[in-house]
């Protein structure tokens, strides 16, 4: 794991003593809400429907027992008593007073965290594969780069009023767990084929009310420029990037404006500029970020098997638990979606057990992943069975990953000042239809994913089976839609039809799950089926 | 009937107006007639209030009731977390919200 | 830079972080730039395109970049761009310019501010002092942290 020097620190620490005074002037009348409010939301900090919101960078995810201790610390201390986990492997507390927010920034800066461009129209937190330095299929550790990036983002000058938001994720392996190209900017390390490792550069994805997969800005991009490219990706964004509508002022709709080639033309031209004006590191300062990323020390010689003659054991280690590339470990991940519970919430105690897990048994490493599930990328086979029996009494074991129970939701309208309609009872009633375990293994992989509103912070675009929450005449009413996904193989869902209420949207789940088993052909997931016999007969089933 | 409802700025409750001041209780709030707009702005420049806006509610037996769901939230807490509502203890509250 | 002047011209507060003298000739359009071969002072929107300047940089003292609002980045860019150039005169910012937007002008290459509204000199003085390092190189003499970590 990446840890801070003198630089880093002081930056941090310079950062808690500017957002105090800005705090201070705020409430002493000496700054407006209007020009208060996009420095707040530059650390993170949101007005929601009860009270501040604070959101946390969990930088590309990763974290370490002492900084998921201080995220529980917080939620006691300042919070009521837990956080939610984001899909944007970020963490928020909803309950979070304005003259105590730098204080809390303060608490974070001893663990090396902050909230820096956690919002705002700025480079965000960069996001990453919750799987990285574990997963068989990687190329590269993506994190580096990704730590690259946050420094290169952090307070950057030209960068922090652009049009609207910017969200870049890395990854480094051929599947992608990071929704790579619904980013403003995916970067996925390959190798070519004179065995080099360099980026695949893509631009203008995104979601919100206009979704875009982004398209190949630059198929080779040597590791050393990848400062200075960037660099002229956003310089021609916030030149033209559209300030007079703000649902238009993403970079995708510059990019499918004038179209990915003209876009590409334009940011070759700012860099052949821009990388004669010395932006990129030396390589010393990649050897330096990269040896922090270093596999942990494995042990030699831990058993490669597992005793599962306990079921429930056996059926967590079967949905829950993934292959690692050292052999004797495995990936465990932790579901935040317990029957009945709300979707990234953990408690301050649940977070603590967490914590203490990885540290007793995983190499002192968690990750958060854009499901918001929680993940021991580097955990021992032989510590499975303790860490399962210890999850299980904190009511962590949930064994439903990427089942049609490990629901995505934003807060939606419980907590979201922008939301239309409420996402969490509704992820609880799909959750309840769908409770038997059984049912749910025997339907497969299905990525439900649900937004109260058109922001999609709940990635419904991306869902197999997606929701929209929406505003019909002051009631909630929910959109269905179909054949999305945030992989490597991602596509847009379409909506099947008119809108459900609460329940009916519940009852047409039911019955497209009904169509999927019907139509079903050996090994089959919902979405291959739906991809094969398109929507017809899921609509007559539905509104037939 | 009326309502103005905003935050308050420095601990981000939800605060309604009450004729003389702020409460933290839906139920105290009182009909703003024509005022809300100038109260709203009147309390914001005096920093008692952070993005006071008008509402429409009806008076009911158990006081105003605010006309939109996202309001009548606002009043009562997370649906999820009655725990956290402002009145815990209120069983029929999910009622009064929905 | 030294302590920047703040003198009061045309009732605009004025800030200015460098040692020659200011420049007083008003500052024209890009369009009447273009038609006026002999100006040496400019305004630049912040839709216009600050490249247009660039073969002409060798005869201007003065380019004033226009902040209609804080929210508008795109003259961060231009500011850049003309230090990027080579353009050494005076670069102004004009507008909707507030406290804690003034350090990262700075390092974007203004070293002359015409706020619309007073700036609190003390808010503005910790601002200024408040970052020890800079992550990235910009237009500015800032070396960035890892050329401080590498020599």
């Amino acid at each position: 794991m990446y840890r801070y020097d003198e630089y880093d620190q002081a930056a941090v620490d310079a950062r808690v003593e500017e957002f105090r005074d800005q705090v201070n002037r705020r409430i002493s009348g000496a700054m407006s809400e209007d020009q208060f409010k996009p420095l707040r939301l530059m650390n993170g900090l949101y007005l929601q429907l009860h009270a501040y919101m604070l959101r946390v960078a969990v930088p590309y995810g990763t974290l370490d027992g002492r900084q998921m201790h201080m995220l529980a610390h917080i939620a006691r201390k300042y919070d009521k008593g837990y956080g939610h986990f984001t899909t944007r492997q970020n963490i928020q507390y909803n309950w979070i007073k304005l003259d105590q927010a730098a204080d809390i920034l303060a608490e974070l800066a001893t663990v090396e965290m902050h909230a820096i461009q956690t919002s705002g129209n700025c480079i965000r937190n960069i996001s990453s594969d919750q799987f990285a330095g574990a997963a068989a299929d990687e190329v590269e550790d993506p994190r580096p780069w990704a730590e690259l990036l946050r420094q290169w983002s952090t307070f950057h000058p030209e960068f922090s009023y652009l049009p609207r938001k910017f969200k870049i994720a890395v990854i480094g392996a051929d599947q992608d767990r990071a929704a790579m190209r619904l980013h403003d900017i995916g970067l996925q390390l390959y190798r070519n084929d004179a065995g080099e490792v360099g980026f695949r550069l893509f631009a203008g994805g995104g979601m919100g009310r206009t979704p875009m997969i982004a398209p190949v800005i630059r198929d080779w991009l040597p590791k050393q420029d990848l400062l200075s490219y960037v660099e002229a990706c956003l310089r021609v964004y916030n030149r033209h990037g559209r300030r007079d509508n703000i649902y238009k002022a993403r970079i995708k709709i510059l990019v499918h404006e004038i179209g990915a080639a003209e876009y590409a033309r334009q940011v070759e031209e700012e860099w052949a500029h821009v990388k004669t004006l010395g932006l990129d590191p030396p390589a010393a300062e990649f050897e330096r970020i990269a040896a922090f990323f270093a596999p942990p020390a494995y042990e030699a010689g831990v058993p490669d098997t597992v005793d599962l003659s306990d079921p429930d054991f056996r059926l967590w280690v079967d949905q829950n638990v993934s292959a690692h590339k050292q052999p004797g470990y495995a990936v465990v991940t932790i579901s935040l979606k317990p029957r009945e519970g709300i979707p990234g919430d953990a408690s301050a105690d649940q977070i603590d057990v967490m914590a203490d897990l990885a540290e007793r048994y995983a190499h002192n490493e968690l990750r958060v992943t854009h499901a918001q599930n929680i993940v021991l990328p580097h955990t021992p086979k032989r510590d499975l069975y303790a860490i399962w029996q210890a999850l299980d009494a904190a009511g962590l074991a949930t064994p439903n990953l990427d089942l049609i129970s490990d629901i995505i939701a934003c807060p939606g309208l419980d907590y979201c000042a922008l939301a239309n309609a409420r996402s969490i009872p509704l992820a609880q009633k799909i959750a309840g239809r769908f409770a038997d375990l059984d049912r749910q293994r025997d339907l497969g992989e299905i990525k439900l994913k649900i937004s109260g509103g058109i922001n999609a912070c709940g990635h419904h675009h991306a869902g197999h089976i997606g929701i929209l929450g929406v505003d019909r005449k002051g009631e909630e009413n929910y959109q269905l839609l179909f054949g999305g996904s945030g992989a490597e193989d991602a596509s847009l869902a379409k909506i099947v039809g008119p809108g459900f209420s609460e329940d009916g949207v519940v009852d047409a789940i039911e019955k497209a799950t009904d169509v999927y088993l019907a139509n079903r052909t050996e090994g089959e997931r919902f979405l291959d089926t739906y991809r094969r016999v398109g929507m017809a007969p899921f609509k007559e089933a539905i509104y037939g | 009937m009326k309502l103005v409802t905003g935050n308050d700025l420095e601990t981000g409750d939800v605060i309604w107006w009450a004729g003389d001041g702020w409460s933290r209780h839906v139920a105290q709030a009182v009909d703003a007639g024509s005022a809300g707009e100038s109260i709203g702005a009147k309390e914001e420049a005096a920093r008692r209030v952070n993005g006071p806006y008008v509402i429409d509610a009806t008076l009911t037996a158990d006081g105003p009731r605010p006309a939109h769901i996202k309001d009548r939230i606002r009043a009562a807490g997370p649906t999820c977390r009655p725990d956290l509502g402002i009145k815990p203890a209120d069983a029929n509250r999910g009622d009064w919200v929905i | 830079m030294g302590d920047p002047d703040q003198s009061d011209l045309g009732g605009e507060p004025r800030l200015r972080f460098r040692d020659d003298e200011p420049h007083e000739e008003p500052a024209v359009t890009l369009d009447a730039f273009f038609g006026q071969t002999n100006a040496t002072a400019v305004r630049l929107e912040s839709d216009e395109d600050a490249r247009a300047l660039i073969p002409h940089i060798g005869q201007l003292a003065l380019v004033e970049v226009a902040f209609p609002t804080f929210r508008d980045g795109r003259g961060y860019s231009a500011a850049r761009i003309l230090r990027e150039a080579g353009y050494t005169g005076e670069l102004r910012a004009q507008g909707d310019v507030l406290v804690d937007q003034i350090p990262l002008m700075r390092r974007c290459g203004f070293d002359a501010f015409a706020p619309q509204a007073d700036i609190d000199r003390k808010a503005l003085d910790r601002a200024l002092g408040r970052q020890p390092y800079a992550s990235q190189k910009a237009a500015d003499a800032a070396v960035p942290v890892w050329r401080r970590r590498h020599g």
